[in-house]
């Protein structure tokens, strides 16, 4: 796919340059075989929990896998394009909720996205210098993250509630911005709600990241601009910005892939059945899947997603990789 | 020398009034964001159940430490929170272990098959996990009949399940950390006498700290708050704590009070070792180890 | 050069995955065995009050059945969250207990993977037959027309709570017998914050559980005499128009309970905000809240008109939980004793008190404990007037799409939005396309 074009990885690293020297005097098997047994392990499990049960998901997707066949899922029969024809037909229901459940998920993906990475890298950023008080947010900040999920949700989700939550005590009673409480778990406003969640859970790791990110910048930069004369945001925009590039490329990305991917917070908010507004794509394949018992369909809809985001990821990589790809031919 | 770095290093940062202001600012509205669950958490876990379910008031009336009590009659709490700790202690270890390796080998050699590879483990993140839940349930219960090792229901199987689901994101980061940290130094210590190991435990890895940390915090967190994939391929015994605080929810009624009391006391641990942990995510690349 | 690389690597893939396929499914022993005869797993549903306290009251009659046959029983009880789920993984694999509760609801479900062992005249010979059980508890225990895929364990049906003192506030004698009735009183009760009926407007099962049931009413089946989905008929339209017009025209259910999924209205019947609930058993949950015995009372659910009985007088579901044997057991014998020990007139007895419910087994109802009001009423609907859901192998998916369709209908009642009769049409015909087509 396109992705092999994406160099990203190699992006520093002029491979040749890769001390000559001191590799000379090891053995020449060992010098081969080297690289291959550091990756060895990884691989292993790579193919064990990730690659081998795709390609089974993969094969499941042509198969009628219904609850008629499931006890032996081998002797299922094949359906060719079935299951995927029903799943990109449009005009029919199930390709519909399908359709309007990926536009969903796009526009959730993408706020819930900006707005972790925004307040993960302003966080991180306004935390670079120390001062009173900084290990004890930094560990504040990690709370959502350390908070079991289930834990998290179910608690957002009763500050949600209409008639005795927090936040219609706060709008409603307190602030008096609605004429009457409103809905948060069902209805229009029930992708707010899932955005709000998310952002609150997902943002700590950004910060995270970004931090870390932001311990290799070296401090020599920041004092040239500074005799320089730059600003605060100058320094901001010339330094800090660019040294995090190939940071934020994987930390974007990753992000996007998980939010893209969630499953937990949709479910532990909503349960089994997501108002149509936040009906993401996870949830909506796992009713296709668990809740109807229909695997194959699932498996189908499923393969559909991997194939956008991969086409998604491929091109996410070539246009943000693009100018440091020099380095890595 | 270390005074006038750090005189130096003020300077720049020795921010006009402007920015401590609106630092103060943006991290007070951050804070109470963060904290605003917690304290809707901590003051139902006081409350009695009666009164969980109540009209929401800033200030509970009529507190009560029982829920701190049932919390480990009504499920088996001690026992979810030991599964857990071990799954993703495990996890966190292994796969951090396992990357370091990996990402060492990616950044430090050429070989064949390096772009596949780093390009394969990518796009593992991109699986949707229904995808391949039922396959690699039905993988783990063969490997189980054929060979004896039992992975689907005990906590080996969630331990690979875990380490590898952490596995490529933190292959990646650290590529990113190891290849900030320059390669003279690796080299010189080869020329010292180190072997390529040698060189990754004493120079590369030390000098990785804060993004191994990182990434560490990471893994833990993903085997931590997995609910999916826990829910199939756990047992009783097995059980963690992502899948067992749902049995405060049962038929007929949920515990709210004592949900928010379980998951504040499990949570106590975690964010202590987060404590001890974060000056290790700042302390790492040391000016002395860049020069 | 790196062609052949890829090669190698998906002949690995391929290689592993012929040694998945090869062994995959777990059919190889069909009809069980007795290769362990001294053990047996036991996966039993929560039914109390919680986990831990389930394995506190079967621990010792598992020990009891153990003393009896020397047989030991390794229990676990699931929370309801993984039930269905572990049950799925457990057909598929073939990894799974030797004996099981599963929702009653999902019987005809379950039945199709042909993971169950089937309760022909044989098995049932061996547990004392099947006349031992209430009818319309067996109806609600597999397709018709073929041997039940399990037996029922625990059985129940819906009642309408009411608030005594609520009712006497509004000046009400009694509890409505019809709809219209109930209506009525519900909108003497409905004014200042107080509301007559509680409802779990989002959770799709319990929607279906009173829509199925309003549809009895109005004469629809959701399924035809084929298994074929009929959402649409005018009285399939019509059971869901009124249910959701609860909320909606009639303004006897609070528009707060449109998102209601985790029995929050039965924390508002303990709190004296409503006045009446649709359930099954509540008494345990409503002392937990504060609510004492006597401040309430029980009634049947009400009907369109007349008295509850068969045909269009149906007040109710059979609900219940079942008790079914994997087929690929490999202590089958020792499964049957298990649950022979299971339904037993003294088993019935002793666990049905405890949790609550009615015996699914005729002559255990005989015991006063199941004499009181309460109960009283619940066995009487059970015995005549609580008609099975639907026990066709797409039951899952019914709940799924019709339920989550009244959910979004209640969600538009709760915006003071109309729901029209068009709409309502409109949403069951969407619910019926997303249905399998077979």
């Amino acid at each position: 796919m396109t992705v092999t074009a994406s160099p990203a990885v190699g992006k520093e690293t002029p491979p040749g340059a890769t001390g000559p020297a001191p590799r000379r005097r090891t053995g020449r098997v060992r010098r081969i075989a080297l690289p291959y047994l550091l990756l060895l392990p990884a691989l292993l499990l790579e193919l064990l929990v990730h690659l081998v049960p795709m390609v089974i998901g993969i094969v499941m997707s042509f198969k009628e896998l219904t609850q008629f066949y499931i006890r032996d899922w081998g002797a299922a029969p094949w359906t060719a394009f079935d299951n995927y024809s029903l799943s990109v037909d449009f005009d029919a229901p199930i390709g519909k909720a399908l359709l309007h459940s990926f536009f969903v998920t796009c526009a959730f993906t993408v706020l819930s996205v900006g707005l972790c990475w925004l307040l993960g890298t302003t966080a991180a950023v306004y935390m670079q210098e120390n001062f009173r008080g900084r290990g004890f947010l930094r560990a504040v900040f990690l709370v959502p993250y350390a908070l079991p999920v289930y834990a998290a949700v179910i608690t957002w989700a009763f500050m949600f509630q209409r008639d005795n939550g927090l936040v219609n005590h706060v709008l409603h009673d307190q602030l008096g911005l609605t004429d009457s409480p409103s809905f948060w778990l069902i209805g229009d406003n029930s992708f707010v709600a899932l955005l709000v969640v998310s952002v609150w859970k997902g943002w700590p790791f950004a910060f995270l990241i970004v931090m870390a990110g932001l311990q290799n910048i070296p401090k020599e930069l920041y004092e040239a601009a500074a005799i320089d004369g730059a600003g605060l945001l100058q320094q901001l925009r010339r330094i800090t910005l660019p040294s995090l590039r190939p940071v934020n490329q994987v930390l974007v990305l990753v992000l996007f892939l998980w939010t893209f991917n969630d499953f937990n917070t949709p479910y532990v908010l909503f349960g089994k059945s997501a108002p149509e507004a936040a009906d993401l794509i996870s949830i909506h394949i796992y009713q296709a899947s668990f809740v109807t018992w229909n695997f194959g369909t699932g498996s189908a809809m499923s393969v559909l997603l991997l194939l956008f985001l991969l086409v998604v990821t491929g091109a996410y990589l070539a246009l943000t990789s693009r100018g440091r790809r020099a380095a890595d031919v | 020398m270390s005074r006038t770095l750090t005189a130096t290093r003020r300077s720049p940062m020795a921010a006009p009034r402007s920015f401590v202001w609106s630092r103060r600012i943006f991290l007070t509205l951050l804070t109470g964001f963060v904290l605003l669950p917690v304290y809707v958490m901590l003051s139902s876990s006081l409350k009695p159940l009666e009164d969980v379910s109540g009209k929401f008031r800033w200030w509970p009336s009529g507190l009560t430490i029982r829920p701190y009590i049932d919390i480990w009659s009504t499920v088996p709490l001690a026992k979810y929170f030991l599964n857990s700790l071990i799954v993703a202690g495990a996890a966190t270890v292994c796969s951090v272990v396992i990357a370091i390796f990996a990402a060492y080998g990616v950044s430090r050699y050429r070989f064949r098959g390096k772009r596949l590879f780093t390009v394969t483990v990518l796009s593992t993140q991109m699986f949707p996990g229904i995808l391949f839940l039922l396959p690699l349930f039905l993988i783990y219960v063969n490997i189980g009949n054929s060979t004896g090792i039992a992975l689907f229901g005990s906590r080996l199987g969630l331990i690979l399940t875990y380490l590898t689901f952490s596995l490529p994101f933190s292959i990646w980061m650290l590529i990113g950390y190891f290849e900030s940290v320059p390669r003279d130094l690796d080299e010189a210590a080869m020329v010292d006498g180190c072997g390529p190991l040698g060189a990754l435990f004493r120079v590369v890895v030390p000098a990785a700290v804060p993004g191994i940390v990182a990434v560490a915090v990471y893994a833990f967190m993903t085997a931590w708050g997995e609910v999916l994939f826990a829910s199939v391929m756990t047992n009783d015994t097995t059980r963690t704590l992502a899948i067992g605080l749902q049995g405060y929810a049962t038929q007929n009624d949920v515990y709210w009070n004592q949900v928010m009391a379980a998951s504040l006391v499990v949570s106590v641990p975690v964010v202590a070792g987060f404590l001890l942990l974060q000056r290790y995510l700042v302390a790492g690349l040391t000016a002395g180890a860049v020069k | 050069m790196r062609r052949t690389r890829a090669a190698a690597a998906s002949a690995v893939t391929v290689s592993l995955l012929a040694a998945v396929t090869a062994c995959g499914g777990g059919s190889s022993t069909d009809g069980g065995s007795n290769d362990s005869p001294k053990t047996l797993t036991y996966w039993a549903s929560n039914q109390g009050a919680s986990i831990e306290a389930d394995k506190k009251i079967l621990t010792p009659e598992l020990k009891k059945f153990e003393e009896q046959t020397g047989i030991k029983v390794k229990l676990e009880v699931i929370p309801w969250s993984d039930l269905l789920n572990r049950i799925l993984a457990a057909a598929t694999s073939g990894q799974g207990p030797d004996v099981l509760n599963i929702g009653n609801t999902w019987s005809a479900s379950l039945q199709a993977t042909g993971a169950l062992l089937p309760w022909d005249a044989k098995n049932f010979g061996k547990i004392g037959g099947k006349d031992r059980f209430v009818e319309s508890a067996l109806g609600s225990a597999g397709a018709t027309g073929s041997d039940p895929a399990a037996v029922p364990l625990y059985s129940m049906a819906y009642a309408l709570y009411y608030n005594k003192k609520m009712f006497e506030d509004a000046g009400i004698s009694g509890p409505p017998a019809t709809w219209d009735e109930l209506v009525a009183d519900g909108k003497k009760i409905s004014k200042d914050d107080k509301w007559a009926l509680g409802a779990e407007g989002a959770n799709p099962s319990e929607n279906i559980h009173h829509v199925f049931v309003l549809g009895k009413q109005h004469g629809a089946d959701f399924f035809d005499a084929d298994g074929k989905p009929d959402f649409t008929s005018d009285g399939a339209v019509a059971a869901v128009k009124q249910y959701v017009d609860l909320m909606g025209k009639d303004k006897v259910v609070a528009p707060g309970n449109a998102e209601y999924a985790q029995n929050q209205s039965l924390q508002d019947f303990a709190k004296d905000k409503t006045s009446m609930v649709l359930w099954q058993t509540a008494s345990a949950t409503l002392k937990a809240h504060g609510m004492s015995d006597d401040e309430w009372g029980v009634a049947p659910v009400p009907v369109q008109s007349g008295t509850p009985g068969a045909g269009e007088a149906v007040n109710s579901m059979v609900a219940g939980i079942n008790m079914a044997v994997f087929k690929n057991t490999d202590n089958i014998d020792g499964a049957l004793k298990f649950v022979k020990f299971m339904t037993s007139d003294a088993e019935q007895k002793a666990l049905n008190k405890t949790y609550g419910s009615i015996p699914s087994v005729k002559a255990a109802q005989e015991d006063p404990a199941f004499n009181t009001p309460a109960l009283k009423v619940i066995r009487e609907t059970l015995a005549k007037s609580a008609a099975p859901l639907p026990q066709v192998p797409n039951e899952s998916q019914f709940e799924t799409a019709v339920g989550t369709a009244v959910k979004e209908l209640f969600a538009e009642a709760a915006a003071g939005r109309p729901v029209s009769t068009a709409a309502v049409k409109e949403k069951l015909d969407e619910a019926q396309q997303q249905m399998p087509k077979k």
